[in-house]
């Protein structure tokens, strides 16, 4: 309902208003670590830990969103799960409009209970099959003892309009709706008590596409109208990067970049990142011929219990070379806006030039790699950017590729030129 | 009456590499219900479709469109057991040169698995927990081939090997579980080519993979069969997916084909409502934000009292666009145009190509 409504009146969304960097920081995170620990024997005693997330530090600011990206067990859902705490973190810290909320017992944790809340993924599982409809959206109103103005009824008979709901459908069970119409249940429970952060977990993956768009934008609305900060966790890249600000991208535990939402898609640093844009499908017959941009990874995600030393991803990917093994390389902004964990970013200055030999996994990995990506400035995969790419010489990056220490510095030269050139014209702006 | 229109129409229909005579599975007709107790459940009514060898088609639709029914009535799975009571099916399938409705159980096992194999969406629970993945694809070839276990052992590592498992040797005695997803998919997809069958149906291959896994196994797919020559049926509801594997596409409405016609021709120049709801809905990677997505407005529809005329007729923008009330009383049939493209819309093809080049595409 409310799509067809606001259609003509949305038809742009007026995302970029203001410049992100100036809006007052909502959500702090800083070394956040949540481990699962495995027990064995009659003892119990801890023989290892599941590393679901492993040290993550972000801000998410007032009014954006923040898209998190990874396959699936790279750490995200539980990333959610922590930040709002309905899960204790094991180290590290969340600040909440800068009050520390890491420790924070369950009755003090309650108040904010209403300020941050989450929208999960499976319409089916998150709602109670023997309450009313009623009931279930009034639930945070009674436990959180407010009493909204002209009564609960009234008040929940408003937020199911203001989902595209019926007001009539306050008396109804869960099992009389749709998959979508159930979401929007779920998104008017989240709603009920005006929060400031909403979490949604995965908000559509469970529905079909043309149910997904209309739920895309009702949230996309209600951001509008609520001025609410979304953190919007989808292993879909298409929807994160539609409803996105910024996007964070995770790996194993660990966030590998962090960018605004269009650098990231159009020119990603992190080999990562490139290979999870490439691999995703476009609906356009006319790119099959451009299939040959995709970087498929080698194998499967290794496991959280046994992560790989210093860089996560140094098992599959091209670039990897010693220092990848030893060193974790730590989340910097190397470009205005762009965060990132790489040792050898794409489109900027190598962090360790010194290191030329590849690993001898990373020249299989590279195998896999179409010589069009390696030579191509990063913007190629994701197809829009491809006027913006830097103008680098080709060959240098294959030959930096391929170890040729000269040629790897001639590489990271021109690609610091590139950096610099981006550098400039943000600032101009 | 309608039915038999559809079928008339269905027997001149040219495709693209041949006469439907030609083709290697033709359906024709084909309806499939379900007698529940509240009211018989149309999930497949009325669908003509054909598919020759070397070539993938794909079925697009909403869950609830009849696209995995229509899979499995292929298989011949809605007969088996207690199940066949439950089920009305009529029309036809050929399946080279055999007609698989009308034809025993008994023949349609001997076809199913040999001739034609599926790929289901869930490998967990397709592939048997108890047995090891070896044990599963030994017994899928020997139930068509007579040869000792050694032997059937052999091609299991052999096809585990082409699907790209590594140490196939080893993981052969592994069961489904010690696999992660992708490498579950990759064996299910080694069972059903163990026996080279012709026509490989996939339902939803992918939709429980991430990403760079999908990338993995459509690659696999696609070099598959080119190696075979096999007809692909591919159920998706990934329009991305669709673009990148598909020479056909399918796009299936509440039972029905509503439109159908070469890749290309459905994505650029896309003639049915539908259609362009379902463009319409997807965000684009390779798109800015800015612009809002247009959705589909409503939900599908019940398949047990599906609406009268066009079934997408609550949906559809454009519904009062014919003169009289024809969109809610006349349901429409599939017609012919331009470069093998069919579709069933009653809106007139001036309409139709207005609405597609100054409202829709722009937005897209």
């Amino acid at each position: 309902m409310s799509e067809t409504k606001k259609t003509d009146a949305g038809a742009s969304v007026p995302r970029q208003a203001s410049a992100p960097e100036d809006r007052e920081v909502l959500l702090r995170v800083e070394g956040l670590t949540k481990h699962f620990p495995i027990k064995k024997g009659i003892l119990q005693r801890q023989v290892a830990a599941v590393k679901a997330v492993d040290g993550i530090d972000f801000e998410v600011r007032k009014g954006e969103t923040l898209g998190v990206v990874g396959e699936s067990g790279c750490g995200k859902s539980t990333m959610g799960r922590v930040i709002t705490r309905l899960q204790d973190p094991t180290g590290g810290s969340i600040h909440f409009e800068g009050r520390d909320i890491t420790r924070l017992s369950t009755a003090k944790m309650r108040p904010l209970r209403r300020d941050i809340q989450m929208i999960f993924q499976d319409p089916y599982g998150s709602l109670n099959p023997r309450h009313t409809i009623g009931s279930i959206v009034s639930a945070p109103f009674r436990l959180q003892g407010v009493e909204p103005e002209g009564g609960v009824k009234k008040e929940v008979q408003r937020l199911l309009e203001l989902v595209g709901l019926s007001p009539e459908h306050y008396n109804r069970y869960p099992h009389e709706f749709s998959g979508g119409q159930r979401q929007r249940i779920g998104i008017a429970r989240a709603l009920a008590l005006k929060p400031k952060l909403v979490v949604a977990d995965e908000p559509v993956s469970a529905l079909d596409v043309s149910i997904q768009a209309q739920v895309v934008n009702l949230m996309d609305d209600l951001q509008q109208e609520l001025g609410l900060t979304y953190v919007i966790i989808a292993h879909d890249l298409s929807v994160v990067r539609h409803v996105s600000d910024r996007v964070a991208v995770m790996y194993l535990g660990k966030m590998v970049e962090l960018a605004d939402s269009t650098k990231l898609y159009e020119t990603p640093m992190h080999p990562y990142t490139k290979a999870l844009m490439s691999a995703v499908p476009v609906p356009d017959p006319n790119r099959r011929g451009a299939k040959s941009d995709r970087i498929l990874l080698k194998g499967d995600v290794p496991s959280p219990i046994k992560p790989p030393s210093g860089c996560r991803f140094h098992t599959r990917c091209w670039k990897a070379t010693q220092v990848c093994k030893t060193t974790e390389p730590l989340l910097l902004e190397l470009r205005p806006g762009q965060r990132v964990a790489c040792h050898h970013p794409e489109g900027a200055p190598d962090q360790a030039p010194q290191d030329v030999v590849l690993l001898s996994a990373a020249r299989e990995a590279a195998e896999l790699v179409p010589d069009e990506v390696t030579d191509k400035a990063p913007a190629e995969p994701v197809a829009t950017g491809s006027d913006k790419a830097p103008a680098e010489p080709a060959a240098a990056e294959e030959a930096a590729v391929t170890e040729e220490p000269a040629a790897e510095k001639a590489g990271s030269a021109s690609d610091s030129a590139a950096a610099e050139a981006d550098r400039q014209e943000s600032t101009d702006q | 009456m309608t039915e038999l229109s559809n079928t008339s129409a269905a027997v001149g229909e040219p495709t693209s590499a041949g006469t439907a005579s030609e083709a290697f599975l033709r359906v024709r007709d084909l309806k499939v219900h379900f007698p529940t107790d509240d009211g018989l459940v149309k999930s497949v009514d009325g669908l003509t479709f054909s598919l020759e060898k070397g070539r993938t088609l794909a079925v697009v639709g909403e869950s609830g469109s009849g696209k995995s029914v229509t899979s499995q009535a292929i298989m011949g799975l809605h007969r088996l057991g207690t199940r066949g009571k439950n089920v009305q099916m009529s029309g036809e399938i050929w399946l080279g040169g055999k007609e698989l409705v009308s034809a025993a159980p008994d023949e349609v096992r001997k076809l199913r698995g040999r001739e034609m194999a599926m790929i289901f969406q869930d490998p967990l629970s397709a592939m048997h927990p108890y047995y090891t993945i070896g044990n599963q694809i030994v017994e899928a070839y020997r139930v068509h081939h007579k040869v000792s276990k050694k032997v059937a052992r052999a091609r299991a590592i052999e096809m585990l090997d082409r699907v790209g498992i590594p140490e196939p040797g080893k993981r052969v005695d592994s069961y489904p579980h010690e696999f992660s997803g992708g490498m579950r998919q990759r064996a299910m997809i080694a069972m059903a080519l163990v026996n080279n069958p012709e026509l490989l149906i996939a339902d939803e291959p992918t939709t429980a993979l991430d990403v760079t896994v999908q990338a993995q196994i459509l690659d696999l797919i696609r070099d598959l069969q080119k190696e075979f020559g096999s007809a692909v049926i591919m159920i998706t509801h990934d329009l991305g997916v669709v673009a990148e594997i598909a020479d056909d596409v399918l796009v299936m409405y509440g039972g029905r084909c509503v439109e159908r016609g070469p890749l290309a021709e459905v994505f650029e120049k896309p003639q049915h409502p539908y259609t362009w709801g379902l463009l319409g809905s997807m965000p684009r990677i390779d798109r800015e934000t800015s612009e809002r997505l247009i959705p589909v407005k409503g939900s599908p529809p019940s398949l047990i009292n599906v609406p009268s005329g066009c079934a997408f007729n609550p949906r559809c923008p454009y519904a009062d666009l014919p003169k009289g009330n024809v969109t809610r009383t006349v349901r429409p049939e599939l017609e012919l145009a331009d470069g093998g493209h069919w579709s069933a819309c009653h809106l007139s093809t001036e309409d139709r190509t207005r609405i597609w080049t100054e409202e829709i595409a722009p937005k897209l």
